[in-house]
């Protein structure tokens, strides 16, 4: 027993040292500093190197300027002018195109014959630039908002559809089968379980499907209108005014953000049963 | 009510899965089905809540279910099958929801039932913050609100840990011994099958026939962790079903 423990301490003199770490990492977090910090270091470059010269004034404009463009923009009450018109179409134009995704993204997943009907039509459309329909849709909606609320549409249904379906192709089966074993009937199945089980799945289809709503309000403005964010900054662009495009760049940008932390409010609430 | 199962045959895609089958399932009592992987134990017990349909052969009830009773063939799922956006009670009251039943009604059905499987603090939990033990209480609390003449347990253990096994194997002894529930039983498990069944029926490896029925008469409520009686017929069990095991397992290396 003596020796035993003895030629155990000599071992321990010998080699001991701690054994390395190597696990670790792959798992990362998201700082919320770190992205306003990131914005700001940009926005000081570019207003540093736009003052100092070494940005000529035809390549970026000086933040400042961007800023009091903003302001001119607020305080002349254009701003809502242009807004106003844009979020109608927005809002208009999206809800259209996602509920009509949704429901015929719910039958896809539902219907055999549905599905094997539409699933080639959606990947026909899915594709095609929709801006390239806009003269069509000028032709066949009209010039004025019906086109522009048609190419919106049209622009948020194809990925809402092909989300939707994606989604309640991955609803459990297993509580698909636990509903008609407890003789529930079609309708409450597809309400209580399917629609609820699809809603993860369709939630992050919306985020794409919105983000491509505010491309397609510039694209939907280039024709017929007065007003709006689209056509400001197309207007800007072609006069080559810098400062008031990158107003407008700033305003969509923004609008994104808005979009994203809605949907991210709806998540938190439908989706607070998931960890 | 009773069920009788008159000569099952099953193939998929020109596989026999079940061959002449032919089974009784007596009213009151619980029938436990024990067989190697692939013998088709499962897919019977779909049959007979009629999930699924034999190639041939016959499921007949005989007798009316008891009055209240809201759906005669009630599952009890391996995985719970439990809505995860659903709490406790809602996803009993899932349930309930299609059945013409006052809300005053099914609130106390849903009481009553949380009551007697020892859930009514848990009422207001999501699945998510439920043990796996205590989802399958629900899982069971949710058949019970129904009031089924027969429970089809798929599995219903075999996702828990050794220790909880043991507990709900308890709490379902308890549950039958203060009111007998006819049950089909399917399980891998032996020790299970002992415990729990008044029948044991040995299925063979597919295609699927019955080799032997046991009938184990010791009331469910005397029968203990380490019974000796039942350790011999866990034996005798484990037996007649070594050879049947090892085949299975075999054949679906040849595959």
């Amino acid at each position: 027993m003596l020796s035993f423990s003895m030629s155990d301490n000599k071992q321990h003199s010998l080699s001991a040292k701690p054994v390395a770490f190597r696990g670790g990492g792959f798992s990362p977090k998201s700082y919320r500093w770190v992205g306003f910090l990131v914005f700001a270091t940009l926005i000081g470059i570019a207003e540093w190197g736009t003052r100092s010269g070494w940005i000529s004034a035809l390549t970026l404009p000086k933040p400042t300027d961007v800023l009091l463009t903003f302001k001119e923009l607020y305080q002349s009450g254009l701003l809502f002018k242009h807004l106003a018109p844009s979020l109608t179409r927005l809002v208009v134009g999206s809800c259209m195109g996602i509920s009509l995704g949704i429901s015929v993204g719910v039958l896809i997943g539902l219907f055999s014959y549905i599905r094997s009907g539409f699933v080639p039509v959606v990947a026909a459309l899915f594709p095609i630039p929709k801006i390239a329909l806009l003269p069509l849709f000028v032709i066949w909606f009209g010039i004025d908002e019906g086109s522009k609320y048609a190419l919106i549409a049209f622009g948020t249904f194809t990925p809402t559809v092909v989300a939707t379906y994606g989604a309640v192709d991955n609803v459990e089966r297993s509580l698909i089968r636990m509903g008609q074993s407890f003789g529930l009937s079609w309708f409450s199945i597809v309400r209580k379980i399917v629609i609820p089980g699809a809603m993860p799945g369709i939630l992050s289809g919306l985020r794409i499907s919105l983000a491509i709503a505010i491309i397609l309000l510039v694209a939907a403005e280039m024709l017929g209108a007065e007003y709006g964010i689209g056509a400001y900054i197309l207007e800007a662009g072609s006069l080559y005014d810098l400062e008031r495009l990158f107003a407008g760049v700033v305003i969509l940008s923004l609008l994104g953000v808005i979009i994203s932390a809605l949907i991210g409010a709806i998540e938190r609430r439908v989706l607070n049963w998931r960890s | 009510m009773d069920i009788k199962l008159e000569s099952i045959h099953h193939a998929y895609h020109q596989v026999e899965v079940i061959r002449n089958l032919s089974l009784h399932i007596p009213h009151g009592q619980i029938v436990c089905i024990v067989g190697p992987s692939g013998c088709g134990k499962s897919t019977l017990l779909r049959f007979i809540g009629g999930l699924e349909k034999p190639t041939s052969g016959e499921i007949l009830q005989f007798g009316e279910p008891p009055p209240g009773c809201l759906n005669p063939l009630t599952y009890i799922f391996q995985d719970f099958a439990l809505l995860p956006w659903r709490t406790v009670y809602d996803n009993i009251s899932l349930v309930l929801e299609d059945h013409p039943l006052s809300d005053a009604d099914a609130h106390h059905i849903i009481i009553d039932t949380l009551q007697r499987t020892k859930l009514l603090e848990f009422a207001d939990a999501l699945p998510r913050q439920l043990s796996g033990g205590m989802k399958q209480r629900v899982a069971i609390a949710r058949a019970l609100a129904v009031k089924p003449a027969i429970m089809l347990m798929d599995e219903p253990l075999s996702a828990l840990d050794s220790q909880t096994r043991e507990l709900l194997m308890d709490d379902l002894v308890d549950l039958w011994t203060r009111q007998p529930f006819t049950a089909v039983y399917v399980t891998h498990n032996l020790a299970e099958a002992v415990r729990l069944g008044h029948t044991i029926v040995v299925l063979s490896r597919r295609p699927g026939e019955v080799l032997q029925q046991i009938h184990i008469d010791k009331p469910l409520n005397e029968r203990q962790f380490g019974d000796a009686e039942l350790e011999q017929h866990q034996q005798q069990l484990w037996q007649l079903m070594r050879d049947e095991a090892r085949a299975a397992d075999a054949e679906l290396l040849h595959e």
